[in-house]
């Protein structure tokens, strides 16, 4: 009898285990990309990954090291990752290009590009740049300013932009090209301080590009759109949650700055923590978090056509889906 | 309040106030020119520890910097194959063994049209060096710091501190060097040669520095990134300016400024890392313009200022508790003695003069004042046994003087009427005392059945002389008077009585009178005394017209006169002194007979009492505060005659 009862229990005990396994096994596995290193630009994904916002989703996400030597579009075709993130201008010229990837969830609404320049150099206005050094980033960074510098009809010499500020620090260049979360503050963590810059905020100097956007091919999505909405969907809770916890959301930051061996500190991490919820959802902001208004696709599409940088234009509903309002 | 408390508090609370005061000023004037002077010599050593530091960084750096500087102006003047290169550079690395790497990295087809990377590069790895070719799609050198920065500004120039991976996660500096070809006589950018460092050995050299107890140096990049820090959490990550950020620190953000433009300086700050108030002395790496700065907390700079200061402070408390005591016992010393004698002081004031002052101890102001005492407290015993004795005489001589003036004044008739069965005439006469005993006398009585006699004097001096003058006119005047002799003969007898044996040539004027009251007939006679107011029942009040004679007790052979009124009923005669006459007011002006006429003369019905009285007042309030000189003496007689049918004898009226 006694026997019979403890074989029952070590079967139960079992029973559960193997229960356990299965439900470890039931998770989606997904794998996402953000399109740079680890920083608190993918505050959210950091979050939702850390605080289980996936898991309760039931998804299991890798989130692979980015870099500027992996690009989403890269990744996402050749299938080495499911999501990744990319501007929309990014996704848009990609689209243009023949890669089949939807927006799934627009994520930054305001542009935090910007052009910055030491008053030192003689540049206060934006015709002060007519002739001088403009350090640019690639291909996808250059909409913007060369929309902007068409629009003040400005001739300059672009130098490809590095990872780091020191060209533009050593006087290498006039102007350099910064994310106001990002390289602004390092430069003035650098030692210059803001009275001594001049700042050309593209969103108001050029035209406003919504930034990063959760991206898929399409066929990923046909294939399992519950799983494209759950990804959108717990990235979002992360993203509420870092911005209602900052110190929690920059201990979780922090962890995968020191995982990814990034030269950055704490302070820097917190103002672009800031800086993101600033763009995100900028005071005033009436889009619902996720949702890409077609206007923003209309006006964005138009300068890329004005510009050259596509030809073939994709429909706003063949871009976008809404996995916000949809269940 | 202060002035209620005793000499030692006074003494304590001023001399240590002022102490205090002095010993303050000095201490902290002290304090603050020794922490001058020490900060002046620390910034000496500080400044000599850091530009040795610099210096030993610099020759590595220098040295490190002749290499890729050399290759460079090899490959410019002299052609080069491919093996050329690699031999170059293989050989840098290997003839110099602070150079952790090396390479030429050309300009994408500027080495060859159909090469768009062109970089070997040598590096160490496990004592081999190695051979390998920079540049892929995922590796596009000419974007980066090392290739781009010298290749944008035109000059050697070292990098930003990094992480290299591949070499075991250490921190590393490339110097990089760019080359150029002559292509149409112009100089064009071919590429760069560069030497990667790693930064180990400058954390040895920086992390030998030690000042003080816990004083360290660190080392910042010219983006202000910490390269060598004690802390190791802080390097490469944080950079001066986030750290002062975080600590919301500007002063740190200003020193950090003033670091990355090359600028030595040393100033104070709060350290970073402990929060302890500090000093730090920065200079620059003029190679790469980097700054090391070396820090020490400010409490181990001045620690041996402070324990001097501790010391000084203690020797100033002991000596103050000393000086305390000191002016406590000295004071008490003062202030006892002075106690004492103010205690016996007080027991003579209470008039206890046999008191023992303290014993004179010292010949200082104390012993001084004390011996001063002693001397008065004699003075004043023997002063107040004479002020006593004199007092008792003075008492007894005035209370004499007094009796004495009693005795005059009962001489004198003061009973009104005086004769009440006398109905033929009224008389009146008041004599109001000086203070000092006066000389003025009157006197009246009846003869026999017929005749009144009367008389007013006044003697020439006062005092108990001339009361005793009067005394004798008075005594003389009675005992001689007789009805039957004119008072010229009276005044006569009594003249000669009174000039025997007067050795004191005092002398008395007299006018004295004799009235048949049952006639009317008026005799008189007078010795050099005022003339008398005869007021005529319903006439103006006139002068008497005086028979001559001189004073009495002077000449024996003086000769007196009789002169003869008749009065008729209501006529009333006013005798007087010279008190009357003579009287001063405050403007020293006299009463004057003038006056006298008038006082009359306002009052014709009175009654000899009521017209004296108003005399007498009259005089008064003429003289107000003024003290009365003389004796005043007023003498009134009416004569009113008599009227046979009359039922009540002595009654009459005028017309």
């Amino acid at each position: 009898m006694l026997k019979f009862k403890i074989f029952f229990l070590f079967a139960l005990l079992l029973l559960i285990t193997i229960a356990a396994q299965a439900n470890e096994k039931g998770l989606k596995k997904t794998t996402f990309i953000p399109q740079w290193v680890p920083q608190s630009q993918f505050a959210g994904y950091f979050v939702a990954q850390e605080k289980g916002f996936y898991r309760k989703h039931g998804l299991e996400v890798k989130i692979l090291r980015g870099g500027p030597d992996y690009p989403p579009s890269a990744l996402l075709k050749e299938k080495r990752a499911d999501f990744g993130t990319m501007f929309l201008s990014t996704g848009i010229q990609k689209r243009s290009q023949g890669l089949p990837i939807v927006n799934i969830g627009q994520i930054v609404q305001r542009s935090s590009l910007m052009l910055v320049a030491k008053k030192s150099s003689g540049i206060y206005s934006p015709r002060d740049i007519n002739g001088r050094k403009v350090g640019l980033w690639g291909s996808e960074f250059q909409v913007q300013p060369k929309a902007f510098f068409k629009k003040h009809n400005l001739h300059v010499t672009i130098i490809p932009q590095s990872a780091t500020l020191n060209l533009f620090l050593r006087n290498g260049v006039d102007v350099a090209s910064a994310m106001w979360y990002n390289e602004y503050h390092t430069i003035i963590n650098s030692g210059i301080n803001p009275t001594e810059l001049t700042t050309f905020f593209l969103s108001e100097y050029s035209v406003n590009f919504p930034e990063d956007g959760i991206y898929c091919l399409k066929k990923t999505f046909d294939h399992d759109p519950a799983l494209c909405r759950d990804f959108v969907k717990a990235s979002l809770e992360g993203w509420e949650y870092a911005f209602d916890n900052p110190e929690p959301a920059l201990d979780i930051v922090m962890k995968y700055v020191v995982d990814g061996n990034i030269a950055t500190n704490r302070v820097h991490q917190k103002w672009m923590l800031e800086r993101m919820k600033d763009i995100i959802n900028p005071s005033g902001n009436t889009v619902p978090l996720g949702t890409l208004q077609a206007g923003d696709y209309n006006r964005v599409v138009q300068e890329l056509k004005v510009n050259r940088l596509i030809t073939a234009v994709p429909s706003f509903s063949d871009f976008f889906i809404d996995c916000v309002s949809h269940d | 309040m202060i002035k209620n408390l005793g000499l030692a508090f006074k003494l304590i609370i001023f001399i240590l106030t002022s102490t205090t005061i002095i010993f303050v000023a000095a201490f902290v004037y002290n304090y603050h020119y020794s922490k001058k002077t020490l900060l002046k010599n620390i910034e000496e050593n500080a400044r000599n520890l850091t530009l040795s530091t610099v210096y030993k960084i610099e020759t590595v750096l220098r040295s490190v910097e002749e290499v890729p500087l050399n290759q460079a102006s090899i490959i410019e003047k002299y052609p080069y194959q491919r093996q050329d290169l690699l031999k170059l550079v293989q050989s840098a690395v290997a003839n110099n063994p602070e150079i952790f790497g090396s390479t030429f990295a050309f300009e994408p087809y500027a080495f060859n049209p159909t090469l768009l990377y062109f970089a070997p590069y040598y590096y160490r790895n496990n004592e081999k060096i190695i051979l390998t070719f920079l540049g892929s799609d995922s590796y596009r050198y000419f974007y980066l710091d090392w290739f781009q920065i010298p290749k944008e500004i035109d000059s050697p120039v070292w990098s930003e501190p990094f992480y290299d991976e591949g070499a075991g996660n250490i921190i590393m500096s490339t110097y990089s060097v760019p080359f150029y070809k002559k292509i149409d006589g112009k100089n064009k950018f071919r590429g760069v040669v560069t030497a990667d460092i790693s930064l180990m050995w400058l954390k040895d050299i920086v992390s030998s520095v030690k000042i003080y107890k816990t004083g360290y140096a660190f080392l910042i990049s010219q983006n202000g990134v910490m390269v060598t820090h004690p802390e190791k959490q802080l390097i490469m990550k944080e950079s001066i300016f986030s750290i002062a950020e975080a600590r919301k620190d500007s002063t740190l953000r200003q020193v950090g400024r003033k670091m990355i433009t090359g600028e030595p300086g040393f100033v104070p700050l709060q350290d970073f890392v402990s929060g302890k108030k500090s000093w730090m002395y920065y200079a620059p790496l003029p190679s790469n313009g980097w700054s090391l700065g070396v820090i020490f907390p400010e409490e181990e700079l001045f620690a041996d200022v402070s324990r001097l200061s501790k010391q000084v402070l203690l020797i100033g408390v002991v000596g103050f508790t000393f000086l305390c005591i000191v002016i406590a016992f000295f004071s008490r010393t003062i202030t006892k003695p002075l106690g004492s004698l103010a205690r016996s002081t007080s027991e003579i004031v209470k008039g206890n003069l046999d008191i023992e002052l303290p014993e004179v101890r010292a010949n200082d102001e104390i012993g001084k004042l004390t011996r001063s005492f002693k001397e008065m407290k004699v003075a004043l015993k023997e002063y107040i046994a004479n002020l006593a004795a004199t007092t008792a005489a003075k008492e007894r001589i005035e209370s004499e003087l007094k009796i004495a003036r009693t005795i005059q004044m009962s001489f004198l008739p003061k009973h009104f009427p005086p004769f009440p069965d006398k109905v033929e005439f009224e008389i009146f006469a008041s004599l109001e005392p000086a203070k000092e005993i006066g000389g003025d006398l009157y006197d009246f009585f009846l003869l026999d059945e017929e005749h009144l006699f009367f008389v007013v004097g006044d003697v020439s001096d006062k005092g108990i002389p001339a009361a005793l003058f009067m005394a004798v006119t008075k005594t003389l005047l009675k005992g001689t008077a007789e009805p039957q002799l004119k008072p010229s003969d009276i005044l006569k007898r009594v003249n000669l009585e009174l000039c025997q044996d007067n050795e004191s040539n005092m002398f008395v004027t007299v006018f004295c009178g004799i009235l048949n009251f049952k006639s009317g007939e008026l005799l008189y006679s007078n010795a050099g005394h005022n003339p008398p107011l005869l007021v005529r029942a319903g006439q103006e009040p006139e002068w008497l017209e005086l028979p001559k004679g001189f004073f009495l007790g002077v000449f024996e052979e003086s000769q007196y006169d009789t002169k003869k009124v008749e009065l008729r009923s209501g006529d009333l005669l006013l005798v007087y002194t010279d008190g009357v006459t003579e009287a001063l007011n405050e403007n020293k002006e006299l009463y004057s007979e003038q006056r006298l006429l008038e006082t009359t003369r306002t009052y014709p019905d009175n009654s000899p009492e009521e017209l004296v009285n108003n005399v007498v007042n009259a005089v008064k309030s003429f003289s107000k505060e003024v003290s009365q000189a003389d004796d005043i003496t007023v003498l009134a007689l009416r004569f009113k005659g008599i009227k046979e049918d009359s039922p009540y004898p002595g009654f009459f009226q005028y017309a």
